[in-house]
């Protein structure tokens, strides 16, 4: 009878073989790539060197560039956080008409496409914008909110769905002690939800300190990050080891970010599993809850829905009057030899990449999460099953730049010279998504109680009927939301594609990308078009993925 | 008990099937969508000795731009099945094609700039080609191994309405940008970022020599002058002679601008280039050293030199063609070039720019 419990020879290489599939794919589009390019930095004419190091740190502008990154995520971190808290405990502990909407306006701008909201952003607070008079066109401060925009969602998801099924009886039971509500809050809600905020934490500090297009486009000529450094050195100057250095320092951090984002995700998960199953939502009080009604009202209404709103208006206005010209133009190739084809071909050519790519990294990410969900008994197999997860993490921590100018030495040979060919562009997309879309599927998994999966062996079922009976039925109410992220991301993606791309193909947010950066009027007004169009088609997608979200599940 | 034994190897066996075929239908899901991509992957295809002769890969910067036309007619009267591929800015693709010159990206580059141009011949990543249809007359702009396709001036623009509503004289030499009475007027693009800005730091070396532009900038930084990331936020956003109507009259931008600002009447343009400011940039083409197809890609670069092509620059590209064809109307009135346009040796920039850009951004933005 015990022996069942261990799986048999040939089901652990069909686990062995379930994990070595999407590792083969990393290795072969990920691994090889990058570190072909970064060894090229320490490899110096038949001689290894880290000379780049010694090259970079004693250049002051590199310890600006650095300090000016790790600041801008932390403040930026802070700043969610301190937003997010309030909109989490109104949103999953509270109950109230409308909140399915709330919830997913407040989902939505984190899959928004980077070229969008910088477009979104500049046309607020450039001069003559709605907030033009503010005068924080290319500042310090319009980099934060942009950042806060895209990522106060994660703060939310994360605590939110930890809030939700924190054990009501904790926060009475030190009421009837005595404790006044805000003394509850400090004292026993907010520690009990101390892992969840520090995981959500770290994920915005992951995703800040990595930022792209925000800082290239609102950041002007003075600020720079390590990505936009390591994107300067590589393709402006081809400066090999400085990039090569820069690199393994973001992947330090972002490896190190990411070790204590996984350990607090896994004790948030844990300790899930201690606490009733039962929601302590109760309805809203506007009496109790004015002040995250308040704070969540105006982070809404003003970092949230301001810029979209504002976009939207002004794709509808042509020289002072409402027109529907700029969309009529997306059927054009712009002005002035702008585009090669019409914005709808790209608006095509980004539905089925997006389709393609989502069908990778779902599949890929069915397979990661079935084997990282193994409980294996030995510390080597559990070794290996973390180190797997966190492979997979590694792309959000890898410029584009790097993976980009990767695949030019890399897959450069028959029969994977692939350089030009648009199969690409999915692959590098489903790489981007594929870490979104393990942590919505994992986490579904895990949930399932163990003994469930113990009583089922115990009761005669093998590991191919508890894998169809329980585990995959649990898998499958993850899968909407994991296809809705991994075809958003892709919809959005820039950095990667904007290398991969050809002008014949181009995908939507190239296109904007392009239309934003040529002269002319028409061209300015079918960006925006453009660009409220995709942010139309995601925010829908998104909307419908939330709507999918597995209840009383954990996910991020 | 043990009867469960061969089932559960055998249902190991279907889970590895079935991952094998979601891996397959995933990897076929890939390749059959609707879209170029359901033919052979044009990469492989021309990377194989059986097709070299039906196929050409050209790599272009990002801004090239011909009609669609003269590219069908191209491919229909060569036979070639033709890829263009443009994977970023002028500087970008040389350095793309520096990376991979051991495997080249493609057949035939178009978007060398002479500020790259001697870098991409030492680097041996051009092999020499000499068009017979470029004509004498073009060989003012000559570089070894590479064909010059089309060239223009990148010079300081100065809002001439805003200049008369505040009664002052329109500035004229490099040496007035750093004048007190010019203070807060001036706005430039990043030379680290965006290619008139480059050309513009270029001509301030050309003019103040390599001991004093640094010197040069100082005193225009004192003078509040503004920098960009890119030319059209300088040019549609700050400056005021355009339709973002910014609130700075004196732009970097090129000497065809003023075509574009023209007014109603086609009697006048509302803005003018400072032909003493100006730096010369030229544009080549060359065949890669390694091309799999070396007669498609020389057939390629006589294409760029077809009258139909070069009368098609102008308004596509906004550069000079570099043969002689009828030029646009408006260019003919309003966007002269400069006589005197500042040049630098293109050997001595490629072995400086790396330097020069990192000096001028320590002095300028610190």
């Amino acid at each position: 009878m015990i022996r069942r419990h261990g799986a048999s020879l040939a089901g652990r290489i069909a686990w062995v073989v379930a994990g070595a599939l999407p590792a083969a794919f990393l290795a072969v589009f990920f691994v090889a790539p990058v570190a072909n390019l970064v060894l090229r930095g320490f490899h110096d004419g038949g001689v290894w060197s880290l000379s780049g190091f010694t090259e970079v740190f004693s250049a002051p502008r590199t310890w600006r560039i650095l300090a000016f990154t790790l600041s801008t995520a932390a403040l930026a971190t802070l700043l969610c956080v301190a937003l997010g808290l309030p909109g989490a405990y109104l949103l999953y502990r509270c109950r109230f008409p409308g909140r399915a909407a709330l919830r997913a306006i407040v989902a939505v701008p984190f899959v928004l496409p980077t070229v969008v909201v910088a477009v979104a952003f500049g046309s607020l607070f450039n001069p003559g914008g709605l907030l033009g008079f503010l005068q924080l066109k290319e500042s310090f401060i319009a980099i934060l909110l942009a950042l806060c925009f895209f990522n106060v969602a994660v703060v939310v998801r994360t605590t939110g769905s930890m809030w939700a099924r924190l054990d009501p009886r904790l926060e009475e039971a030190a009421q009837v002690l005595g404790a006044s509500p805000r003394r509850t809050l400090l004292t026993v809600t907010l520690p009990a939800l101390g892992p969840a905020i520090a995981a959500g934490a770290s994920l915005v500090f992951l995703f800040c300190s990595t930022s792209f297009g925000i800082i290239m486009v609102l950041g002007g000529v003075k600020y720079s990050t390590i990505e936009t450094e390591i994107w300067y050195q590589t393709t402006q100057l081809l400066d090999l080891r400085a990039a090569a250095a820069l690199s393994v320092t973001q992947l330090v951090i972002v490896s190190s970010t990411l070790l204590v984002s996984n350990a607090l995700e896994r004790r948030t998960q844990q300790s899930m599993r201690l606490r009733i199953d039962d929601s302590a939502e109760r309805p809203l009080s506007p009496a109790r809850d004015w002040f995250p009604l308040t704070i969540t009202g105006l982070v809404v209404a003003l970092l949230l829905v301001m810029p979209m709103c504002n976009l939207v208006i002004r794709s509808l206005r042509r020289d002072g009057q409402w027109s529907l010209e700029n969309y009529a133009n997306l059927a054009t190739t712009g002005s002035r030899g702008a585009l090669t084809v019409p914005v709808w071909h790209a608006l095509w050519n980004s539905a089925w990449i997006a389709a393609a790519a989502c069908a990778i990294a779902v599949t890929l990410g069915i397979l990661v999460s079935l084997v990282a969900s193994r409980r294996p008994r030995s510390p080597l197999g559990r070794r290996g099953i973390s180190l797997l997860e966190g492979a997979f993490l590694l792309p959000l921590g890898v410029s584009a730049v790097t993976v980009g100018f990767g695949y030019l030495i890399t897959l450069n040979r028959p029969p994977l010279d692939l350089r030009s060919s648009l199969v690409l562009i999915p692959i590098a997309q489903a790489l981007v998504a594929l870490p979104l879309v393990v942590r919505s599927l994992l986490p579904a998994l895990r949930a399932i109680d163990p003994h469930q999966l113990e009583a089922a062996r115990a009761l005669g079922s093998n590991g191919w009927q508890v894998l169809r009976r329980i585990e995959l039925p649990h898998l499958v109410r993850g899968l909407g939301l994991a296809v809705g992220f991994a075809l958003a991301t892709s919809l959005g993606e820039f950095g990667a594609t904007s290398f991969l791309s050809r002008p014949d193909n181009p995908t939507l947010p190239v296109v904007i990308y392009r239309l934003f950066g040529r002269p002319g009027a028409d061209n300015y007004g079918m960006a925006l078009a453009a660009s409220a169009l995709l942010a139309c088609v995601t925010g829908i997608i998104m909307a419908a993925a939330e709507h999918a979200r597995p209840k009383g599940v954990s996910t991020w | 008990m043990f009867t469960s034994m061969p089932t559960r190897s055998s249902s190991t066996r279907r889970v590895t099937a079935a991952i094998t075929a979601a891996i397959a239908a995933a990897a076929l899901g890939a390749c059959s969508q609707p879209g170029t991509s359901s033919t052979p992957v044009p990469g492989a295809a021309e990377s194989g000795s059986a097709s070299t002769s039906t196929s050409l890969t050209v790599v272009t910067h990002d801004s090239f731009a011909i009609p669609e036309e003269l590219k069908a007619r191209f491919a229909e009267e060569s036979g070639l099945d033709v890829t263009y591929v443009a994977p970023g800015d002028g500087g970008a693709l040389v350095n793309q094609l520096i990376l991979t010159k051991d495997a080249p990206l493609g057949d035939v580059v178009y978007g060398i700039d002479n500020s790259f141009s001697s870098r991409a011949v030492e680097e041996g990543i051009i092999t020499d080609y000499d068009s017979p249809a470029l004509p004498a007359t073009a060989s003012q702009f000559d570089a070894p191994g590479l064909t010059p396709i089309d060239f223009g001036d990148v010079c300081i623009n100065a809002d001439l309405q805003w200049f008369e509503k505040n009664s002052m004289t329109v500035p004229t030499t490099l040496e007035d940008l750093a004048k007190p009475e010019y203070k807060d007027l001036l706005v430039v693009t990043n030379p680290a970022s965006s290619s008139p800005g480059l050309s513009f730091l270029l001509a301030t070396i050309a003019s103040e020599g390599e001991d004093g532009y640094l010197d040069y900038w100082s005193r225009l930084a004192d003078n509040g002058v503004q920098v960009v990331q890119g030319w059209s936020d300088a040019y549609y956003t700050e400056f005021s002679g355009a339709d973002g109507a910014g609130p700075r009259p004196l732009v970097v931008s090129y000497a065809t601008s003023p075509a574009y600002t023209v007014s109603e009447d086609g009697a006048e343009s509302t803005t003018v280039a400072l032909l003493g400011t100006c730096f010369r940039q030229v544009e080549y083409a060359g065949v890669i050293e390694g091309a799999q197809n070396q007669q498609g890609a020389e057939q390629f670069v006589d294409f760029l030199l077809s009258d139909d092509v070069q009368a098609s620059i102008p308004e596509n590209m906004f550069m000079y063609p570099v043969t002689d064809v009828d030029l646009p109307q408006e260019w003919v009135d309003f966007a002269p070039l400069s006589k005197n346009s500042l040049t630098l040796d293109p050997s001595e920039v490629s072995a400086k720019r790396d330097t020069w850009i990192k000096d001028w951004t320590a002095t300028v933005i610190g």
